[in-house]
């Protein structure tokens, strides 16, 4: 029986498992919701602009680990949806973005709603491409999820011409695919698993250091047997959150500019480096001439362009981070193998605990005002650390990441590459969806809020409860803190004036709203709103103004040059950070 | 330093814009670009000198190779290989003197006129970029009316052959 283009859609949909499509229709793209108007099986999400339905897409994804799916129009559908591309591109999150396009006959022509989608997606996609036959649609559609879910995933688009999704043909959807041109490596090479393991049982002040990739490449149990065989310190990034339990005695915290002292000196002193899916980026690393200096550095990445490319590297793996892993389990294992330095070792854990007692995170407490940690250390002991929290762009999510201590993957769902602001609600909508039994918080600034707000139409729609903790402290705090520190305090632009009665706004999209001024009332008020299991509700928390995140590497900084709250609060940054962002 | 690297690619609509925005994306340098089918029309050869420091020439290999319709890359620069560029240049060639003189370049130069008329030769001439550089400072740069080149085209020497 031959099939239409738009029911080849919905039939290999369905054939990927997918349950949920996030989507906003539009002329070029009609076909298919008439195809999605005559089924069941899927569910269709309208968003209410397409950035949404990126975002809601991706949490979707980063909460399941399934992929997720995006259905827009021609033009401005696909111009709107390209942050949403681009911050699933940046995380390396497996995402398939469908968008309509006009017939093939008018392509070149500026028709109406037409843009070249292909050429705009192409530098922040994994791949893209424009279907010109409908009898290549069904391999293509498999394709595009086999590219967007193996190797390092992310977002692949498939554009389809109007025409492309009336006609008609057979339907035959394979089931397996191979490419010639794509096949990555999963197997890491056994010579260099032999010679990582040598390197990583002399260490003396080992650190692992472990990032996003642990996560998408569901490695966390790996990550965490091998550590603990080891019993050496482990630092997440902040992508890696939750890939090594954060309340366990061998985590040291976060790392990076934002990161706890302890960890930063490790990477500083450390003469072994056991890097896990990730990529050493400039916000981990600071200055990277400063950058470990007596590391001699493992690197496992299912990327091989991941590696060498910040940081020349002893031992380069490539393969997925789980089998790596697995196999260097395995290895000790046999030979009975464990770290050969025990009193050096022993002497790195006192040095660690001497950091420690530093006390990094500690911040003044308030009486009388929000301290927006206070928030973040009450939001953890309400949920018991057991929600997903989301997350949009600045302080917010830095204390979040601070204080909210993930033992578990998929919990903790940020934009840690692109810092996409607008993040956080539609994402938090997505893993509602993929998780309904598990409480979700979208922790939220109230700059960023006010880019996706739209979405609590859909979350009504849709009936996605989740609590958006929203750090209201009136400015874009962030932008504050780098003009405090390194404009003089010239707080060009970054104060938020004229801003809506949250409670009203909540209440008018059929949510329930709260403010909350006291300290006292934190615990009561998230109390409160957690007990509504069905309901979204926003809570404004009006914070400390003028508040900062601590400690901080400035730009251009060493990992041992961090600013701690209160001692180094002023201190300015080097005069060759300032080039830096 | 120069490398020239040899790319097997899909032979698709966009695989080319693929490799020229990576490029212009990373900020990698692309001095000459030359591609065209090979014998299995599905399959693009395209030959690509670009420089860098070794880091950078390490991160654009793999770079190329992470572009999904690459199939298989070689940098010829790491082995003995061979390399040519074809020139199709139009000089002015007035009176008796000047037009001998230009036809004795040609057959110097290994070249072919491949065109003629009362004031000009067409010249076809092949080599590496020093020999063309080297033919046109030879008839006089002021003597050369158009110049088109293809950019270098690139194969190892020996057995070993870039294949699927």
């Amino acid at each position: 029986m031959e099939l239409t283009g738009a029911e080849i859609v919905i039939r290999a949909l369905k054939e990927e498992g997918v349950d949920y499509v996030f989507g906003y229709p539009g002329g070029a793209i009609l076909h298919v919701y008439d195809a999605i108007h005559a089924q069941n099986d899927i569910q269709h999400v309208l968003v209410r602009h397409e950035q949404a339905a990126t975002h809601a897409a991706d949490g979707y994804a980063r909460a399941s680990g399934k992929p997720g799916v995006v259905l827009v129009t021609s033009g401005p559908g696909v111009t709107n949806a390209v942050t949403g591309i681009a911050t699933a591109f940046m995380d390396s999150i497996p995402m398939v973005i469908l968008s309509g396009q006009v017939p093939t006959k008018l392509i070149g022509n500026d028709a109406f709603q037409e843009v070249d989608s292909v050429g705009i997606t192409r530098p922040c996609v994994k791949h893209n491409f424009l279907v010109k036959d409908v009898k290549e649609l069904a391999t293509t559609l498999k394709k595009a999820f086999y590219i967007a879910t193996t190797g390092r995933p992310g977002p692949v688009l498939v554009d389809l011409p109007k025409d492309i999704t009336a006609a008609k043909t057979v339907f035959d959807y394979p089931h397996n695919i191979k490419m010639r041109s794509y096949s990555p490596t999963l197997k890491g090479h056994t010579g260099q698993i032999r010679k990582a393991v040598k390197l990583i049982l002399k260490a003396e002040r080992p650190i692992v250091y472990v990032g996003g990739g642990a996560i998408l490449g569901e490695a966390s149990k790996e990550v965490t047997e091998l550590t603990r065989m080891l019993g050496y310190p482990v630092t997440n990034t902040l992508m890696g959150l939750g890939a090594y339990p954060a309340t366990d005695p061998q985590f040291v915290g976060m790392l990076g500019m934002h990161g706890t002292y302890e960890a930063n000196m490790c990477m500083h002193d450390c003469d072994v480096m056991i890097a896990i899916g990730a990529r050493f980026d400039d916000r981990v690393t600071g200055n990277l001439e400063k950058f470990a200096p007596y590391a001699r550095i493992v690197h496992i990445d299912i990327d091989p362009s991941s590696i060498a490319k910040n940081v020349q590297v002893e031992v380069p793996i490539v393969g997925s981070v789980a089998n790596v892993l697995r196999a260097m389990i395995s290895l000790i294992r046999e030979e009975g193998s464990q770290p050969v330095k025990k009193e050096a070792l022993a002497r790195w854990w006192r040095q660690i605990d001497k950091w420690r007692a530093i006390d990094s995170l500690s911040y003044e407490h308030s009486d009388t005002i929000i301290k927006p940690q206070y928030v973040m250390q009450q939001l953890y002991t309400v949920t018991e650390g057991n929600a997903i929290v989301t997350s949009d762009v600045g302080q917010h999510q830095m204390w979040a990441a601070q204080y909210y201590h993930f033992d578990l993957p998929r919990r903790w769902i940020n934009s840690g590459g692109l810092g996409t602001m607008g993040f956080g609600l539609p994402a938090a909508m997505g893993c509602k969806l993929a998780c309904p039994d598990l409480d979700v918080a979208c922790v939220t600034g109230e700059g960023s809020i006010q880019m996706m707000l739209q979405e609590l139409s859909t979350m009504l729609q849709y009936n996605t409860p989740v609590k958006i903790v929203n750090l209201n402290n009136g400015y874009l705090g962030m932008v504050r803190q780098w003009q405090e520190f390194f404009y003089e305090k010239r707080y060009a632009m970054s104060y938020m004036d004229a801003l809506p009665d949250f409670v009203k706004l909540a209440e008018a999209y059929g949510h329930v709203g709260m403010k909350i001024e006291h300290p006292g009332d934190v615990e009561a008020s998230l109390r409160e709103a957690f007990a509504m299991k069905d309901r979204t509700v926003f809570l404004d928390f009006i914070t400390d103004p003028e508040e900062n995140v601590f400690p901080m590497i400035p730009a251009g900084g060493a990992h041992n040059e961090m600013l701690l709250a209160g001692r180094d609060a002023m201190r300015s940054t080097h005069e060759e950070g300032m080039v830096l962002v | 330093m120069r490398h020239i690297i040899s790319i097997l690619l899909e032979n698709e609509s966009g695989a080319l814009s693929r490799v020229a925005n990576l490029f212009s994306a990373r900020g990698y340098n692309i001095e000459t670009l030359c591609v065209a089918p090979t014998e299995d029309p599905s399959l693009s050869r395209m030959t690509l000198v670009t420089n860098g420091t070794p880091e950078i020439i390490e991160q654009i290999v793999k770079q190329l190779n992470k572009l999904i319709e690459v199939v298989k890359l070689v940098d010829l620069t790491e082995g003995v290989h061979i390399e040519r560029e074809l020139m199709l240049v139009k000089i002015r060639a007035v009176g008796e003197l000047q037009r001998a003189e230009v036809m004795r370049l040609v057959d110097i130069f290994r070249g072919r006129i491949i065109d003629v008329t009362e004031v000009t030769y067409t010249v076809e001439i092949t080599g590496t970029s020093e020999k063309l550089d080297g033919f046109m400072d030879a008839v006089g740069r002021d003597e050369l009316l158009e110049v088109t080149r293809t950019g270098i085209t690139g194969i190892a020497r020996g057995v070993k052959a870039l294949r699927t």
